[in-house]
């Protein structure tokens, strides 16, 4: 008799993604999908859209989606979950939005406690508009607005939104994961799913941070992308457990 | 009959929206608003209402559009450079359809400006403020009793158009103590947006995605929906335009038009110009979008001239005089800063004009 291993989650829709070859988008969009689905939340779930390449996010979910403006997502997570706390409310943002333009919205939310899931899509690059200098950008990489490669002495050092979260003294789940390796994958399913677990009990703010790949503007390969995430990004940005609520006691 | 009560403008501003049914405001301290805010922080968590305290206007704009785009009543109160700083959301919120309250309890500008009562957030409220075209419709009250009656209408009608609504009150409505009746509904009224099961995002449970957004790449669909905001825009216009009308019998010697607490001081100044003999009478724009143009061209047919009279460098009266079309002279008065004309000035300025 035939067994289903594999299936695609209720979560995700049929649509057929926009996204670049190689870009790891699809790939979190999944497991966020897979997540909502194991722990019985579809359907009272809700995702709040960024402004970037993931800006359609809502074509490829099945869930109620609202769509923000860039860096807002925080800010509207905060007004739905708090009128309508049986709601399961997560924002998807992207670099640019969330550690940019979006940096005070993201800090308060995560310090006033909100129960919400942030998913921080991490790729080093503002992907949607042509690849220019993020706050995440790392040093000496080019970018079509550093062209000779990010100067810290005049851009300053790329943004660690996990470690600057984790400061906070408001409880909350604070985590760092790739998905550049099948292990990583797995990983990091495992973190998006504690975030949610952690939202349906009540329990706190949470924020996984995914660092991802973007070949299109690093201007390199999909296969080479995965090389320079894990020889460039890893060692900068530490992938770890920053806080749980548990370890808060 | 409801209950007779002494209230400032900002205490009653808030317990009006509770009336209305709105258990959630979000806020951000500026003066001379932040009454409102002080009197909900006690008064919100009373009716298990929802209070918040954001980190900054900008925020709290989108904070109203997550609450709204779940299908709840929502609003807030700022004053003027509050607004600039909400300005964003305010634009996203007309494009979302979200049926929103914002309070405007104005201040004087540019910048800073100070924080004396002040009309001259007229063009950001009644043109936009924000990117892109779209309208809120704008309430001016004159008095606390009609903030209170206006923040009532505010919630019927942001929900009846699916459109935002902007209480435009003045530094004096917010701050000034009248008595005011409170109306006495027989039940509890619903802190749902009628009709939100349609569209608001509640969780997909036995139904298809509900989805609030207001990108549209492709030209012909940003195109479709900007017919349909603006099919909502002509609605109103034919159907919400409110004014109130006083001894415009006859031909007059002039016509005023004046709105919010600009309009109190000119009625007692058009009372001392009837008193001396001269026929003067007022319009007063309840709604300054839908603006009341048609009855004001109507009216400046019949008088020789017309005012226009603001606590601002002269805003509306660019309304008016695209209302009278040329059918009389249009004049303006007004003084800015902080600094409100008392009614002998006003009656000067007009008696120079109709007797020079």
């Amino acid at each position: 008799m035939a067994t289903t291993v594999f299936k695609r989650p209720a979560s995700l829709s049929t649509n057929v993604t926009h996204y670049c070859p190689g870009c790891t988008h699809g790939v979190i969009h999944r497991l966020v999908a897979e997540a909502l689905d194991e722990l019985g939340l579809r359907e009272r779930a809700v995702g709040i859209a960024p402004v970037g390449c993931s800006v359609l996010a809502y074509n490829y979910f099945t869930i109620d989606f609202q769509e923000a403006a860039h860096g807002r997502a925080p800010a509207m997570a905060t007004g739905l979950k708090r009128t309508r706390p049986e709601l399961i409310v997560f924002t998807y943002q992207g670099d640019g939005d969330l550690a940019s333009i979006g940096t005070a919205e993201i800090i308060h939310a995560a310090n006033r406690g909100e129960k919400i899931t942030v998913i921080f899509v991490n790729n080093a690059i503002y992907g949607m508009t042509g690849g220019q200098l993020a706050p995440t950008t790392m040093p000496r990489q080019v970018t079509t607005t550093t062209p000779r490669g990010r100067d810290v002495a005049e851009q300053g050092h790329p943004l660690r939104v996990a470690d600057m979260l984790a400061t906070l003294r408001t409880p909350s789940y604070i985590v760092r994961t790739a998905v550049h390796t099948p292990a990583m994958i797995v990983e990091a399913k495992r973190c998006i799913r504690r975030a949610f677990e952690y939202q349906a009990q009540g329990r706190c703010f949470s924020l996984v941070e995914v660092l991802s790949t973007c070949p299109t503007n690093w201007g390199i390969s999909p296969a080479e992308s995965t090389a320079w995430l894990q020889n460039n990004m890893v060692p900068y940005f530490q992938i770890k457990e920053f806080k749980s609520p548990e370890a808060e006691g | 009959m409801g209950e007779r009560l002494l209230m400032k403008g900002n205490e009653a501003i808030g317990e009006a929206a509770i009336l209305a049914g709105c258990r959630a405001y979000f806020c951000y301290p500026i003066t001379p608003q932040t009454e409102v805010a002080e009197y909900l922080a006690k008064r919100m968590p009373e009716v298990d209402g929802v209070f918040l305290q954001g980190e900054s206007e900008v925020a709290v704009g989108y904070m109203l559009f997550g609450a709204a785009a779940g299908g709840r009543k929502v609003f807030t109160t700022s004053s003027s450079p509050g607004v600039s700083l909400m300005a964003e959301a305010m634009s996203y919120l007309a494009a979302g359809e979200l049926p929103v309250v914002i309070g405007n309890v104005m201040r004087n500008g540019p910048g800073l400006g100070g924080i004396l009562p002040c009309q001259a957030d007229y063009f950001q409220a009644t043109k936009g403020g924000g990117h892109g075209d779209y309208h809120f419709l704008v309430l001016a009250p004159s008095s606390v009793q009609e903030a209170v009656d206006m923040m009532i209408l505010a919630f019927d009608l942001a929900e009846k158009y699916r459109n935002p609504v902007m209480l435009l009150a003045d530094g004096m409505i917010g701050q000034m103590m009248e008595p005011v009746e409170i109306p006495d509904f027989p039940e509890v009224r619903s802190a749902n947006i009628a009709g939100h099961e349609d569209w608001a995002t509640t969780g997909a449970c036995g139904r298809k995605q509900h989805l609030v957004k207001t990108l549209y790449l492709k030209p012909e669909e940003s195109f479709a929906h900007n017919l349909k905001l603006k099919a909502k825009y002509d609605r109103m216009e034919a159907e919400e335009v409110r004014f109130e009308e006083s001894d415009t019998e006859g031909q007059l010697d002039a016509l005023v038009v004046s709105f919010g607490t600009m309009a109190r001081i000119c009625q007692t100044a058009i009372e001392s110009l009837r008193a001396r003999g001269l026929k003067v009478g007022m319009l007063r724009p309840q709604t300054l979008y839908p603006f009341p143009g048609q009855r004001i061209r109507e009216l400046a047919g019949q008088a020789r001239m017309v005012f226009s009279v603001e606590l601002n460098m002269g805003q509306m009266v660019e309304d008016v005089e695209r209302a009278v079309q040329g059918r009389a002279p249009v004049h303006f008065y007004g003084k800015t800063g902080g600094l409100v004309p008392i009614p002998e000035e006003v009656a000067a300025a007009i008696l120079a004009k109709v007797e020079g």
